[in-house]
């Protein structure tokens, strides 16, 4: 059952070969077995799980089920959800049992999905190797001495190692693509504004956007369409007419025009990555589609605008953290503002509190048009970009991150390093674009290489697709990390 | 340009985050290592560029004026630090 796809153990379930508290339990199982050595999880509650999945199989008998009742999965630690802790790797909510479910919560539940657990991350989503945790890094399953990418990178390492057959992850910057590619399975960021946020902890509420990781791209489109759909609660929820994610899998690629942004095949990017994306334009070529060169000039200011633009909300976001109304109040103070202060500090990780330092001043009163309005001008041509590339082209493809995963420890000193591994996805962020990385090839140390698929607004369902066809030409994404097999 | 440790100081206190004097240095390092990177942008031409807040030209809906969030008092301040008789106790600020 662990390298079926959802698809199968859908069938699995509905046929009684299978029974969700038997898949349920044994993913426990794993989760357990593997906790000491990646540490993907901050949350489990087995019998909560087993509870659910003995719903899903009385469901299942009924003749009731739907696509994914009864399959487990494991949800980012940022998605509240109604009586579980809810910490989103931080001290400052590591008490915080969640009042009220998340949208992407609900529709599961309502799906007849069963929660596995919550799963570790960088503290508020910050961060690009999910070492920013309060309750500490989350390891690679394909080395344990690397960084499994971030923030979402529990979701991924959980996904890589067989511990849930899918989970959920948000994607601010890079969150669900760079660790995807990190550990070797795929993942999806949609088109802004197509999975609300509500009960998704805010970071930077422009970027925000919560999507699904799972083995494979025909597996993201059941999942997509159980959590795209919109939502009142959320003021930026987009509402449009329903639609099947998955129905244009199997559509041949013959007549595909793939861009290939002259600015991503420069200097920056490792031999070792730059090798598997070439073999994948390859494997693209033989499945009938035309490469195209296309430029996107404003590439190297993603990265710039995006650390002006997404501490300047978090900043905002965050300032509800004041030790009032919910949270961690530190134990001793002055007064009122010396409690804000004190629980501030000792409640956030230091990433967090360079991000809020980072966003107060450029919005901060002579720094304003200099900073913030400048990076929003050139979030404008970054955008603009696209729009000039997609009259060409119907995807646009590079690589996920320019590099194989670093080792633990090895960035964690030096921010701006860190920052520079988010080049090639912040863009999709800032344009609002769908994107997605998918496992094509190994790198140095036997570590995967993710390439990244970015496509025009709301072509989910063709960048599935093209994902599709190139998996079914190729088994990268079926590789699993040794230690976990 | 680049942060004095009055300036991080300032930022600190406008953040409502105290930094303590063992730490301000390592802080300004670190910020002006940021807004290093950052400083890219002022090169770019934007001149008649309008600014873009947001990914999707939406403007924000209007709902009718009903009352449709039922009363979660109870759930909401079960996760506060301090709360008695229904209300959050904070230091006090008039003396």
């Amino acid at each position: 059952m662990f390298e079926a796809s959802l698809t199968e153990v859908a069938a699995a379930l509905t046929a009684r070969r299978v029974s969700s508290v038997e898949l349920t339990q044994a993913c426990l199982d794993r989760i357990a077995t593997a906790q000491g050595q990646l540490n993907a999880f901050i949350t489990v509650d087995p019998e909560r799980s087993l509870a659910q999945a003995r719903a899903a199989d009385a469901r299942i008998a009924r003749g009731e089920a739907g696509p994914l009742t009864g399959i487990p999965v494991a949800h980012k630690d940022i998605f509240c959800a109604k009586g579980w802790l809810t910490t989103c790797a931080s001290k400052m909510l590591a008490d915080f049992v969640a009042p009220y479910d998340s949208h992407v919560v609900e529709r599961f539940d309502r799906a007849g999905a069963v929660l596995l657990g919550k799963t570790n991350m960088d503290e508020f989503a910050m961060g690009s190797s999910s070492e920013n945790s309060h309750y500490g890094p989350v390891r690679n399953p394909w080395h344990t001495g690397f960084v499994p990418g971030g923030s979402s990178g529990g979701s991924a390492a959980a996904v890589a190692a067989r511990l849930a057959p899918c989970a959920t992850g948000t994607d601010t910057g890079g969150s669900i693509r760079q660790p995807a590619a990190l550990c070797g399975v795929s993942g999806i960021k949609p088109t802004y504004g197509l999975v609300s946020r509500y009960g998704m902890i805010a970071f930077a509420s422009s970027l925000d956007q919560g999507g699904p990781l799972a083995r494979t791209a025909a597996d993201l489109a059941l999942l997509l369409n159980a959590m795209v759909g919109f939502d009142p609660r959320d003021s930026t929820s987009l509402e449009r007419p329903k639609e099947d994610y998955a129905r244009e899998l199997e559509r041949p690629l013959a007549g595909l025009r793939i861009g290939l942004p002259r600015e991503y095949f420069g200097p920056g990017m490792d031999n070792d990555v730059r090798r598997a994306v070439e073999d994948a334009i390859a494997a693209f070529g033989k499945l009938g589609a035309t490469a195209v060169e296309v430029a996107l000039p404003n590439t190297g200011l993603s990265v710039p605008a995006y650390y002006v633009i997404a501490p300047a909300e978090a900043s905002s976001n965050l300032s509800r953290y004041d030790g009032v109304r919910y949270g961690y109040r530190a134990p001793e103070y002055a007064d009122l503002l010396d409690m804000y202060c004190k629980t501030r500090a000792q409640g956030f990780g230091p990433e967090v509190k360079r991000r809020i330092l980072v966003g107060t001043y450029v919005l901060s009163h002579g720094y304003y048009d200099a900073y913030y309005l400048q990076a929003q001008r050139v979030r404008r041509l970054i955008a603009q970009d696209f729009v000039e590339a997609f009259k060409r082209c119907d995807v646009v493809l590079g690589p996920t991150s320019p590099t194989v995963a670093f080792r633990v420890g090895e960035k964690a000193s030096d921010p701006v390093k860190m920052y520079l591994s988010d080049i090639y996805t912040t863009a999709a962020n800032l344009a609002g674009l769908p994107a997605m990385s998918i496992p094509c090839g190994f790198g140095a140390g036997g570590l995967p290489v993710g390439l990244h698929l970015a496509g025009n607004y709301f072509a989910e369902a063709r960048l599935l697709n093209v994902a599709h066809q190139y998996q079914r030409a190729t088994d990268w994404h079926t590789r699993k990390p040794p230690a976990f097999a | 340009m680049s942060l004095s440790l009055d300036d991080v100081r300032r930022i600190a206190h406008l953040a409502r985050i105290e930094v303590s004097d063992a730490e301000l240095r390592a802080v300004q390092q670190q910020l002006n290592g940021i807004l290093g990177l950052v400083e890219q942008l002022q090169a770019a031409e934007t001149a008649g560029i309008a600014p873009m807040a947001h990914a999707q030209n939406v403007t924000l809906r209007l709902r009718d004026d009903e009352v449709t969030e039922p009363d979660q008092r109870e759930p909401f301040q079960s996760t506060a630090p301090a709360v008695e008789a229904g209300l959050y106790l904070v230091p006090k600020v008039i003396e």
